[in-house]
């Protein structure tokens, strides 16, 4: 069996869950086995699995969904992969998923490989191909033990529906060590957000080193203005310096962006900052240096000083769709 | 309090990451090491934990002999005292990472063990939630917020729309991402003196990995020459076309 940690929220199955099933169907081929997956609450959503190969779906509720206590989590899912006999446990590209499968992997002393994109296999070792600084880099590794543990990387696989069937689903009660629910999440504060959270914007507009201020992001902001689902992200660099909080930071251990457009301005397009804009749909880069690495990695360019092609073109756009 | 970061040591990569010849590594010759944002924040934290509840700061870090120029660093930002756990510069897998860490730390008090949530270069997502295992210590991970009262730590990650809190007892296991703190760069001098202090040298305990990588490879680029609209501001009216037709306005 393969045992995947299927993920949902907003009454949806997370992509990057479905994106996993991908890698997790190729893995049960390969072994001629079929795809279980357990989920933590969510039962409405468990029988739509069956359209991305799932046979069966284990959904705990009671304590186990309502709080979300990593531990206690990891110890339901090493419960289910005994009964299961799992050759693999696979979850997707979120923190959590992560956090549970490495619990996991930790008390039951199993081999873990996050950000997985490709498992080729015998039946014991198993050839696989992951990421590296957040996808820049490809790492092949083998991989031995009896159970093995995966993450798959987010948005980078894709959802492919197999199937009009339904998953067969069944509510289990794990029985889980009481002391696994110590570490639980104590409470949930709202934070006041201005506009739209940069992974949802349909355009980022963009600053780096090349702004040069605090003030020179109201540029950046009256030309984010223009547009309907648009915020304004910045690169470390502007962060570390203080123009903007770190909550605008586009990379790798910022924010990643899927925007139909990212107008990239005055950022060279450093691999740390790439990982976290290349889901972008179109790019637009403003930059003085023709040779910048931005210039290569987006689809458009404009050879210029952002402080004066950016209030230009606020003005342009304000003038076309007027 | 006792306090410790584990850091690790990455190359600087800028615009494009290079392998050396048998693609073993990432040929940082050019461009040198630094250590992840997260674990900048890491020390930054062990450092103002002790600022404001007394104690000692300690920076770790498993690798290389030349991996104390990382501990250094930490040491110029505040940090009391530096361990180096020496290896011969051979790769050293998550697995391993964290029994040898776990193994070192095992007889000392620290209070709290500080973390980065995933390193810069490999993201492995797991050597402290090990550590944390192998000491059987509670663990919170992804920490943006964070502060102690008393006995208890109050440690709180980022969701959309908010922040979910955790309290757990110390000792702990707290892992970090950047954002948590803003990490205080050292001066020349603090810099110079850091490197006046020594090191405790200890002999990490070497198991396998059942993770063993093989080969690195650089993914074929996707790299193409975007279309140039122009220069400067006359560039304008060809982009409001473009945008135009990508149907963004």
């Amino acid at each position: 069996m393969v045992l995947t940690l299927i993920e949902h929220g907003d009454g949806e199955i997370a992509e990057t869950s479905l994106e996993m099933l991908t890698l997790a169907r190729d893995l049960a081929d390969q072994v001629d086995e079929d795809v279980s997956a357990a989920m933590f609450g969510g039962e409405e959503l468990a029988a739509g699995l069956g359209e991305y190969g799932v046979d069966t779906a284990y959904v705990c509720g009671g304590d186990l969904s309502e709080s979300y206590a990593p531990e206690a989590r990891a110890d339901a899912l090493g419960i289910l992969m005994d009964d299961l006999d799992s050759a693999a446990v696979i979850g997707g590209g979120t923190d959590t998923a992560n956090e549970v499968l490495a619990h996991l992997s930790a008390k039951r002393d199993l081999a873990m490989a996050a950000n997985t994109l490709e498992v080729d296999t015998d039946g014991e070792t198993c050839e696989i191909t992951r990421q590296r600084w957040g996808g820049s880099l490809l790492e092949h590794a083998t991989m031995e033990g009896e159970t093995k543990v995966f993450s798959a990387p987010d948005h980078e696989l894709p959802i492919e529906p197999v199937g009009d069937g339904e998953a067969a689903v069944e509510t289990i009660t794990p029985d889980v060590d009481e002391a696994s629910f110590e570490v639980a999440i104590d409470r949930v504060e709202e934070a006041d957000i201005e506009g739209v959270p940069l992974p949802e914007a349909r355009i980022v507009i963009g600053g780096g080193r090349g702004v040069g201020g605090e003030e020179d992001f109201e540029q950046l902001e009256e030309l984010a203005d223009q547009f309907d689902g648009a915020t304004v992200g910045a690169t470390r660099i502007a962060v570390d310096e203080g123009w903007v909080s770190h909550d605008a930071q586009i990379g790798q251990t910022g924010q990643k962006i899927a925007p139909d457009l990212y107008i990239a301005a005055g950022l060279s397009g450093a691999v740390q900052h790439w990982v976290g804009a290349k889901g972008s749909e179109n790019v637009l880069a403003i930059n003085t240096d023709p040779e910048a690495a931005i210039m290569y990695k987006g689809d458009y360019a404009i050879v210029g000083d952002l402080h004066e092609v950016v209030p230009e073109l606020t003005d342009a756009i304000e003038a076309a769709t007027d | 309090m006792e306090t410790l970061a584990c850091i690790k040591r990455v190359a600087d990569t800028g615009a494009e990451i290079v392998l050396t010849e048998d693609k073993q590594s990432v040929d940082a010759s050019a461009v040198g090491y630094t250590m992840g944002p997260h674990e900048e924040c890491a020390i930054e934290e062990a450092v103002q934990v002790v600022e404001e509840e007394g104690g000692t700061s300690t920076v770790l870090s498993l690798g290389p002999e030349d991996v104390e120029d990382q501990i250094y660093e930490g040491i110029g930002r505040g940090a009391d005292e530096g361990i180096i756990m020496e290896t011969d510069g051979e790769e050293w897998g998550p697995e391993s990472t964290a029994t040898a860490i776990a193994d070192g730390v095992e007889e000392r008090d620290f209070d709290l063990l500080f973390f980065g949530n995933e390193s810069g270069d490999n993201a492995n997502y797991q050597v402290g939630i090990r550590v944390a295992h192998q000491l059987d210590l509670p663990v919170v991970t992804g920490i943006k917020d964070f502060d102690v009262d008393g006995d208890t730590a109050i440690a709180k990650r980022d969701v959309p729309g908010g922040s979910e809190v955790f309290e757990v007892d110390t000792p702990a296991v707290i892992t970090v991402k950047e954002g948590l703190n803003t990490p205080r760069y050292p001066s020349m001098r603090s810099r110079m003196q850091a490197k006046k202090q020594e090191l405790e040298v200890l002999d990490p305990k070497d198991t396998e990995d059942r993770l063993q990588m093989q080969e690195l490879e650089t993914p074929e680029a996707e790299d193409s020459e975007a279309e140039v609209l122009g220069e400067g501001p006359e560039a304008v009216d060809n982009a409001v076309e473009v945008l135009e037709e990508m149907e963004v306005l």
